[in-house]
């Protein structure tokens, strides 16, 4: 009986997982010291193909376990569970600039985990593996409910947690490549978070006026969850990314009608003209164009744009006005935005305002600018295209692969444990007392 | 002055059933400005699993020493709701685990995981004998998880926290193909990847129909599943009939995606005669191994189908004992015809791994009884190393895979007069369901030790 003949039992548990679970993949009945590659294959909804793989010895009982042994080569090496999702990078061939996101929530990611004969590094298409499954990676969980926003002018989509609720509310904003990023806002409703994910640089109205949205808007997203009859209005946190987070900042210390309970800042800064719109915050950015930097390979490095951090009040959001506590989250060889100096200089202000003892930073040496849920692939750099400038760039984002990877898993897990505790704790007991 | 309702006053903005005038949205806004008042949080993980998962139900964010009921409901394809609920405890951080803690009642009490889906029963004042059996194996079985307030009446108020969890028999990337070929009426089930796989015949019981969830199971465990309709009344010839087993084992043999060595029949009550016979008469298929739960190796006359077989049993059945609940017994009747040697089948001929799953508390057929029989039968034949066997305590007839509820006595529908009987299967519900857990567990081990080993092969390399 030939050795190809030889059945290998390849497991994932689970199959279907959220986004921000971990799987065992396990091969048994393989020969004990034979080696192995085991390879995660995707393909996103742009039709882009996405592998990711690892080198094993099976164990003198057969097995592979790829959560306790080691991977001698391939996209990552060393024990890591998660490898196979973290690692993957476009399939060679592919054009240069990809990005991994997910637009359509509603269904799966779907990869498929296989095992091939021997130390393989290329040429997968041409090989027939031994075994083969496929796995589901969702952003929702069961229950959990899209309902798309549209009144007052927003364009947003709000996902509620399975249950009557109430639920603590959530802003969540991206950055500067606009467009209504849905996937962070799904999976932070999985945990039990009533969230709305808002477009506020691509939003209907903008496209329709060619105006930007001014800070109403915000305050209107914020009014519209709060008033939601699941929605526990007292309880509303805001999460920011890259631009996300100069908005967050300024909603937390100047809106007279936000009232946050909380707010995660992820690579953004608190720089910015203090009395702006969008607009006009986005042309200060564009203002210090000029010290747009470029690397090696011609990617467009933009931290130095609101380099040196000023000294001028007018031009910082005043963090020392801060009430509700800040997670502000940084990878510390960010190359889009100053999120390490920003962190810094935010420090000291709150230090000098007394209130410090509302800020956690978390700083991650390698990790870039785009901190995503975990198991997100890493992009060091990507083509972009922001609403400031008509055609694409390659942007460069920074960070390495695994110490990234290692950062996106520790500050979700962080943040979750912050929202939770901000917005679900502060029970009342005596409440109960009837009871 | 408003009205208010105990409910409303620590959850507004989830009062349901408010009192009139109290609108929820009102009440909401006034309370949540006055407290400060947030849900428990309630977690399953992982939310979607195959059945044969297990879970963790965990609840965070209760008051200490809080008493709540964790409770399960599922509405089934038939429009019955089923439920199950465990009464609990937090502890001074304000946890509750459901893997970890005791239930002090409710459907089920001690450390029991899984206690809220292997001890679910339709809920009060559903009709009696019901049984919960999935028939659309594409979809998830929906279960909703609750937790409430309280041990005693948990009921009457709108539950604290829900989320929902879904169970699949299907793993993600799995076949499914109705087939018609060669006059065989079964569903195919293939698991993904290259192949080639094992394969398995999968039969049920004396109800009758095509079930396909067994066998959606197993091909998630990585075998090449035929689900097999074969209770045909119409079916003439015992002959034709072996002819019918013949084919569609052999479907499965010749599948391009099998390993045509490693083909096992699985059967479960008259399955598991099915599974014997062909494993002692056919000269034309060889299973690799055979499961047999609930054991059957009635076989009175040459010439007869298995239905006919059927029908004569179930003809006899004026004799059966009928217990004061009106659950009609059948295992004494059996007892009774399997007592004749001539009616029993030859299984010394056997020649391929068998394994035996029984419950001790059989009421609707002698499986114990018949194992030992297998096991003298097979000794005398020199064939007892081929023979494991299970019998599990205080366990009835029908042996599911883990966490299905039990189902101690269901309606059956006799074929020949149309007649509704309650049969008593038998079983107690822990220990049952404990058995399933075991026994499944088992049946993959011997299923892969046969078809996905193999000595053949261990020794070649």
């Amino acid at each position: 009986m030939q050795l190809s003949l030889r059945l290998k039992c390849l497991s994932v548990q689970p199959s279907r997982g959220l986004m921000d679970e971990k799987f065992i993949v396990l091969v048994q009945n393989a020969l004990p010291g034979s080696q192995l590659t085991i390879r995660a294959l995707h393909q996103c909804e742009d039709g882009h193909s996405w592998e990711a793989f690892g080198h094993y010895t099976a164990d003198t009982t057969g097995t592979i376990n790829v959560s306790e042994d080691p991977s001698i080569g391939g996209t990552y090496s060393g024990v890591e569970q998660m490898g196979l999702l973290w690692s993957f990078r476009p399939i060679p061939g592919s054009k240069s600039g990809l990005r991994m996101r997910k637009k359509n929530i509603q269904t799966p990611m779907e990869v498929t985990i296989s095992v091939y004969q021997g130390h393989q590094t290329e040429g997968f298409a041409d090989l027939v593996p031994l075994s083969g499954v496929a796995v589901e990676r969702w952003y929702m969980a069961p229950g959990v409910r899209r309902i798309p926003v549209t009144e007052g002018g927003l364009t947003a989509a709000l996902f509620l947690p399975s249950g009557p609720g109430p639920f603590p509310g959530l802003l969540d904003l991206w950055g500067g490549g606009g467009q209504l990023v849905e996937y962070r806002a799904a999976l932070l409703a999985s945990h039990g978070f009533a969230s709305m994910a808002i477009d506020y640089l691509t939003a209907k109205i903008t496209m329709e006026t060619g105006k930007m949205v001014d800070n109403q808007y915000f305050e209107t997203a914020y009014r519209v969850l709060q008033q939601h009859p699941q929605v526990c209005g007292s309880k509303i946190a805001m999460i920011g990314l890259s631009f996300g987070t100069s908005i967050t900042l300024k909603m937390a210390v100047y809106s007279e009608v936000i009232k946050l309970s909380a707010a995660v800042c992820i690579s953004g800064s608190h720089v910015q003209p203090v009395d702006g719109s969008v607009e006009e915050i986005l042309r200060f950015f564009q203002k210090n164009g000029e010290k747009t930097r470029f690397s090696e390979k011609n990617e467009v490095i933009w931290r130095d744009l609101l380099l040196p951090i000023p000294t001028d009040p007018s031009l910082k959001v005043n963090v020392g006005r801060l009430q509700c506590p800040l997670l502000l989250v940084v990878g510390e060889d960010d190359q889009n935005w100053p999120s390490q100096e920003s962190a810094l200089d935010i420090k000291e202000m709150m230090a000098r305002a007394g209130n410090s003892h509302l800020l956690t930073v978390l700083s991650y040496p390698n990790a870039g600018h785009l901190i995503e849920p975990p198991y997100t692939p890493h992009a060091r750099s990507s083509t972009l295209k922001t609403v400031e400038i008509e055609e694409k760039v390659m942007c460069l984002w920074g960070g390495q692969t695994v110490e990234h990877s290692r950062a996106q898993e520790d500050a979700w897990k962080k943040m979750v444990v912050f929202l939770k505790e901000n917005l679900y704790g502060g029970r009342n007991p005596t409440s109960f007392s009837h009871l | 002055m408003l009205a208010v309702s105990k409910r409303c006053f620590v959850f507004p903005c989830s009062c349901r059933a408010a009192p009139p005038g109290c609108g929820p949205h009102t009440l909401g806004r006034l309370f949540s400005a006055m407290t400060q008042v947030v849900p428990p949080i309630l977690s399953v993980t992982p939310s979607r699993a195959l059945v044969d998962e297990k879970f963790k139900v965990l609840v965070e964010n209760l008051p200490p020493g809080y008493p709540v009921t964790v409770r399960s409901l599922h509405n089934s394809e038939d429009k019955h709701d089923w439920e199950a609920y465990g009464h609990y405890v937090s502890d001074h951080s304000g946890v509750v685990s459901v893997s970890e803690d005791l239930s002090y009642g409710g459907t089920y009490t001690g450390k029991e995981p899984m206690g809220l889906l292997w001890s679910m029963r339709p809920v009060p004042g559903s009709r009696p004998g019901l049984r919960l059996r999935k028939m659309n194996v594409c979809t998830p079985m929906l279960v909703t998880i609750s937790v409430h307030s309280g041990h005693e009446g948990f009921r009457d108020q709108a539950p604290l926290a829900s989320v929902l969890t879904e169970r699949w028999y299907m793993a993600p990337g799995i076949q499914r193909i109705t087939n018609n070929e060669q006059g065989v009426q079964g569903t195919l089930f293939i698991p993904p990847g290259p192949g080639p796989f094992p394969g398995l015949l999968d039969m049920w019981g004396g109800g009758g129909g095509l079930l396909e969830y067994r066998a959606a199971l197993l091909a998630s465990h990585g075998y090449v599943s035929l689900a097999l309709d074969y209770l045909r009344f119409d079916q003439e010839s015992e002959n034709l009939e072996l002819k019918y087993f013949e084919t569609a084992f052999n479907i499965i043999k010749d599948h391009p995606q099998v390993m045509s060595d490693r083909v096992g029949i699985f059967g479960l009550s008259l399955g598991s005669l099915v599974a014997v016979t062909l494993a002692a008469y056919s000269t034309i298929i060889k299973p690799c191994c055979i499961v047999c739960i609930s054991s059957n190796h009635y076989y009175p006359a040459q010439g007869s189908t298995v239905a006919s077989r059927f029908e004569g049993v179930t003809r006899q059945l004026y004799k059966a004992r009928v217990n004061e609940d009106n659950q009609v017994i059948w295992k004494d009747v059996g007892l009774e015809f399997i007592t004749d040697p001539s009616n029993i089948a030859e299984v010394g001929r056997i020649n391929c791994p068998t394994l035996l799953v029984n419950g001790c508390d059989d009421q609707n057929w002698p499986t114990v009884e018949t194992a030992e029989d297998v096991a003298r039968l097979m000794r005398e034949a020199g064939k007892e190393h081929l023979l494991s066997r299970l019998a599990y305590p205080d366990t009835g007839h029908l042996i599911e895979p883990p966490f299905s509820p039990h189902f101690r006595a269901t309606t059956f529908v006799i074929h020949s007069s149309k007649e509704k009987v309650l049969l008593l299967w038998g079983g107690k519900t822990k220990p049952h369901s404990d058995a399933q857990e075991d026994s499944w567990r088992k049946i993959l081990s011997f299923l892969q030790f046969h078809l996905y080993c193999g000595p053949c092969l261990k020794a070649k390399i």
